[in-house]
């Protein structure tokens, strides 16, 4: 069985959450074998980090330089091509880093590559099958990969759950030697923090979430109408934002806010994964959707098979009943 | 500035209901909506305000089959300068490594500055673009939410989490892959692809592209899907079946059993 490795991502001196979950998938790949944590960075923040991981791999590969203090792919993948052993198995977390780091790395690898695996079912030989879902989630699929001349495999956030394990006394071996000058044509430059926006959606208990199946600007309104007489705030998925229908500020999902309302109502959200991720505290989710493949519905507490755009004004309609309130 | 563009036509997942076939080996394809993959309209847009600020020229090219033709006519009714189809029995049951290859063959024959895919297609793997750029030893940047065209450079930035932008200088030539929401698409009509219904759009095969045949095909995919399934949900929704006002009166006695209701 080819070597397992895990490239660990981390902020502060502090190991991404994901490290237990990459864990957990290379065990599942082979459970005999300790895989190693490998970690690229510079100075205590690195070593921190890799201390961090101590309790929970055996081993921690520790790629210092200067160069690699901000995770710049591009420099990344030049550290880890001369360090990876040949016809190994790398695990990345599948977020926006492993996006920008994998494929390319896979090549310069002479690797297979799989994106967002959510399962590891089999392991045959030089054969891995694995699961993974395509058209938004509404189907998933088994794809089998041929590791004979390594692999690295991009494990979706979230998909494997950190299993308990008798902790061990991981050692950190230093691999900077090994890594040349590093020189790139892609430099960080600095990060934009998101500007607030006008309403916090992280702060409310009841969310009305809007999706696709708003269909129009215009349409906004009814969720709106909905929201205020509930005391609730309108968030929304991705699509409405890139449609400029609502601020980025109102999206939930790993690339907008994460929330945590006791209640969620998602009104024509399909649920694609990253707009799920966005949502935490396990709140009760009702779903309306006109799809009843959605994926939503998959995760959903309660769901209706409906057109948003004629329900949510009946649903309006009944909680200002309950108020008292006359309709406007 | 000469701009590639890699798009590909899609079964439009907002519009469809997706069924798995009888044989589990594909999805039902009759009947299905298809459209330009999403992403990669936002990079056609993209690539075309590039050409109208700064000058020079727009070029589609997609891997597929002669249906595929009516995404190129749509992106040539935007506004592109020019649309190529990549076709060949010999790329069937390729993986992304394949469709990339295929691409950089593709590249290697002419001459572009900068090369736009879509971040992601209908399998979500958002890989073809990143292995496109190592191929070619060009530099990449992924998620992009905008683009400045800077002296023989550009300042891209990048979707990160939680709604933050990283911000980056990249060399040319490179590839870049496109995040939806970067611009607003053009809209276009029936008479618009009306007016290129004439435009000639060349046809290359394997060999015209000069593809090392043996990277593409099921022969040559490391990754190859093995069945189509609808997974066995532990726990789906309770899915109510009233009518809509009854529905109505159930959702609000739940949102105020939970505390939704101050």
């Amino acid at each position: 069985m080819a070597r397992i490795l895990a490239y660990i991502v981390h902020r502060g001196g502090v190991a991404d959450d994901s490290a237990v979950e990459l864990l957990a998938a290379a065990k599942k790949i082979d459970s005999t074998q300790s895989p190693v944590a490998v970690l690229t960075g510079c100075g205590a923040d690195v070593d921190a980090a890799c201390d961090s991981l101590r309790s929970s791999f055996g081993e921690i590969w520790k790629i210092a330089n200067q160069a690699l203090a901000y995770p710049n792919a591009e420099l990344v993948r030049q550290a880890l091509v001369s360090v990876l052993p040949p016809s190994s198995i790398l695990l990345v977390s599948h977020d926006h880093f492993g996006i920008d780091l994998s494929p390319g790395l896979s090549i310069k690898l002479n690797a297979a590559f799989v994106s967002d695996v959510m399962g590891i079912e089999a392991v045959d030989g030089d054969s891995l099958q694995l699961v993974r879902q395509e058209f938004g989630g509404q189907v998933s699929a088994h794809v089998r990969c041929d590791i004979s001349s390594g692999a690295v495999i991009n494990v979706r956030p979230g998909a494997f759950k950190p299993e308990p394990s008798a902790p061990t006394a991981g050692v950190v071996v230093d691999k900077s030697s090994a890594v040349g000058a590093l020189a790139a044509r892609r430099r960080y430059i600095e990060t934009i923090v998101a500007e607030a926006g006008d309403v916090d959606i992280t702060k409310h208990t009841v969310l009305v979430s809007i999706g696709r199946g708003i269909q129009e600007k215009e349409n906004v309104s009814l969720a709106e109408e909905l929201a205020e007489v509930l005391g609730a705030a309108v968030s929304c998925s991705r699509p409405v934002v890139d449609a400029k229908w609502m601020e980025k500020s109102r999206q939930v999902g790993s690339s907008g806010k994460t929330v945590k309302p006791k209640v969620y109502l998602a009104f024509g959200i399909s649920g694609a994964f990253q707009h799920l991720a966005g949502i935490k505290g396990n709140p009760f989710l009702i779903a309306v959707n006109k799809n009843p493949k959605a994926p939503i519905f998959q995760i959903a507490d309660v769901g209706i098979v409906d057109d948003i755009l004629e329900f949510l004004p009946v649903l309006t309609d009944k909680v200002r009943e309950m108020r008292g309130v006359s309709a406007k | 500035m000469k701009i590639l563009v890699c798009a590909r036509r899609v079964p439009d997942t907002s519009e469809n209901e997706i069924e798995i076939n009888g044989a589990g080996n594909d999805i039902e394809r009759d009947e299905l909506v298809y459209s330009i993959n999403e992403p990669d309209n936002y990079a056609v847009e993209e690539a075309l305000q590039i050409r109208d600020r700064i000058g020079g020229d727009v070029t589609v090219v997609t891997i597929g089959g002669e249906d595929d033709d009516e995404i190129l006519r749509r992106e040539l009714a935007m506004g592109a300068n020019q649309a190529v189809l990549i076709s060949d029995d010999a790329f069937s049951g390729s993986d992304g490594r394949g469709i990339a290859a295929v691409l950089a063959a593709f590249v290697k024959k002419g001459h572009y500055d900068l090369i736009l895919t879509g971040v992601q297609a209908e399998d979500g793997a958002a890989q073809v673009g990143g292995m496109l750029a190592a191929m070619l030893d060009y530099p990449f940047a992924s998620l992009v939410n905008s683009i400045a065209v800077e002296d023989g450079k550009l300042r891209v930035s990048r979707e990160i989490e939680s709604g933050n932008r990283e911000i980056n200088e990249i060399d040319l030539p490179c590839v870049l892959s496109i995040q939806t929401g970067i611009n607003e698409p053009r809209y276009v009509g029936m008479r618009g692809i009306r007016q290129v219904a004439s435009l000639p759009i060349p046809v290359l095969g394997a060999s015209d592209v000069g593809v090392d045949q043996a990277t593409v095909g099921e022969a040559g995919a490391r990754v190859k899907r093995v069945d189509y399934f609808v997974p066995v949900l532990s726990k789906g929704a309770q899915i109510l079946h009233g009518s809509r006002e009854e529905n109505a009166d159930e959702v609000l006695e739940l949102v105020a059993a939970k505390g939704g209701l101050k």
